[in-house]
């Protein structure tokens, strides 16, 4: 592959080696593939586990089994990274999941931890950075949800929720699952997969793209003194950085791992990307259908404290 | 034959809907079709995930859009009944 990029950099494109262009493209166009075969083989992957489980499913099994309540949380958590999920659906589902009995807190373990751990957002974290950041992430934002969950839980907080989720009547129509046979559920997948792809390569090769540039231009450990380990405000204002940026997480993570290169640090780079996934503008706007000012705030508190905490630590240790 | 999407609007209900009239139309079957915003009427129909299709009151599938092929399918078989 690194062949295939110098080919078409020294080759195709005539650009003299060793010159900033000549570096900057090289990177851009071995990037790309790199993080394309990766990313695809990755949402294929989860797209398939997921064809097994619906929110339908989840509901089920969070509302009938009467465990232990630390369990359902867990189990909400770990739930969220295999039920497939969009913030479009959070409205529908929250109602769904309170109608049915399952906790608040548990409700919302299950709902931090569906858009954190993301099929996209796994994929681009396994293609930039590797095994060991993409699992630390997904360990991270699964305690995030676990322990946001059970606070929100503790705290009572049902009376901020919106009055009237509690009078709607929801259909006691038993779900009936889709009969799929594997051959189905991999042309699903495959179908999906694709969509998926058409959908967010756009963000991913400008993201790429922009850190190329900076691959190409600026040197090495440039950001180190304003957003390394040694400035105590990097995480905070890289945590509110990302509330807005949501729409173009698929772009955002190719261009972190370029900041990792210019100096930033890990916990740092951890803490925007999940406040990247997790806290997202749109989504909140729609959650304030069900919940109350009050309770959204404390929603966003607790989950932003999670997050700039999980960036301190992991500033302690990764560096 | 009364064809309804449920959904907030988003992208993919949209897609859903135009997936949806295409396939009514090369069918030729004669269809009235509703957008279903209020979430109260998306609860009604147990659905928790957006866009779902609703064909003469039956929930056919919810939380995907479908391609224009597979709704002909789905089609056929309800106006068969």
């Amino acid at each position: 592959m690194q062949k295939f990029a110098d080919f078409l950099t020294y080759s195709i494109f005539k650009i003299p080696q060793g010159s900033k262009l000549a570096s900057a493209v090289n990177f851009f166009i071995f990037d790309t593939i790199k993080i394309f075969i990766l990313l695809f083989v990755i949402v294929f992957i989860i797209t398939f586990i997921r064809t097994f489980f619906s929110p339908e499913k989840t509901r089920d099994i969070l509302s009938h089994r009467k465990q232990n309540i630390y369990i359902a949380h867990i189990l909400a958590a770990l739930l969220g990274i295999v039920t497939p999920f969009c913030s479009c659906s959070a409205v529908p589902l929250f109602i769904g999941f309170v109608e049915a009995g399952i906790p608040l807190g548990v409700t919302f373990s299950y709902l931090i931890a569906a858009p954190m751990v993301n099929e996209v957002a796994l994929g681009l974290l396994y293609a930039n950075f590797g095994l060991k950041i993409a699992t630390i992430y997904v360990l991270s934002g699964e305690i995030i949800a676990i322990v946001a969950g059970i606070l929100i839980g503790k705290l009572n907080l049902e009376r901020y929720v919106e009055d009237y989720v509690f009078k709607i009547k929801v259909a006691n129509v038993q779900y009936q699952e889709e009969k799929k046979t594997l051959k189905k559920r991999m042309s699903e997948t495959l179908e999906f997969t694709v969509q998926l792809i058409k959908k967010v390569w756009i963000f991913v090769v400008v993201g790429i793209g922009i850190g190329a540039f900076l691959h190409g231009y600026i040197p090495t450990g440039a950001l180190a003194k304003i957003a390394g380990k040694n400035n105590p405000f990097a995480v905070i204002f890289a945590t509110a950085l990302g509330i807005p940026l949501y729409s173009n997480a698929a772009g955002i993570i190719p261009l972190v791992s370029e900041f990792r290169r210019l100096g930033v640090s890990m916990g740092t780079s951890l803490s925007f990307m999940m406040s990247v996934t997790a806290l997202s503008l749109p989504e909140m706007i729609l959650l304030r259908r069900v919940l109350k000012p009050q309770l959204l705030a404390i929603f966003v508190g607790i989950v932003g404290c999670g997050i700039i905490i999980t960036g301190y630590l992991f500033n302690l240790i990764l560096g | 034959m009364v064809i309804k999407v449920l959904g907030g609007g988003c992208a993919n209900c949209k897609k859903l809907m135009e997936n949806a009239k295409k396939a009514a139309e090369e069918l030729g079957i004669e269809a009235s079709f509703e957008e279903v915003k209020d979430i109260e009427k998306i609860m009604s129909y147990g659905v928790m995930r957006t866009p779902a299709l609703v064909v003469d009151e039956k929930l056919i599938f919810s939380g995907r859009v479908a391609g224009v092929e597979e709704i002909k399918e789905v089609l056929k078989k309800e106006a068969g009944k």
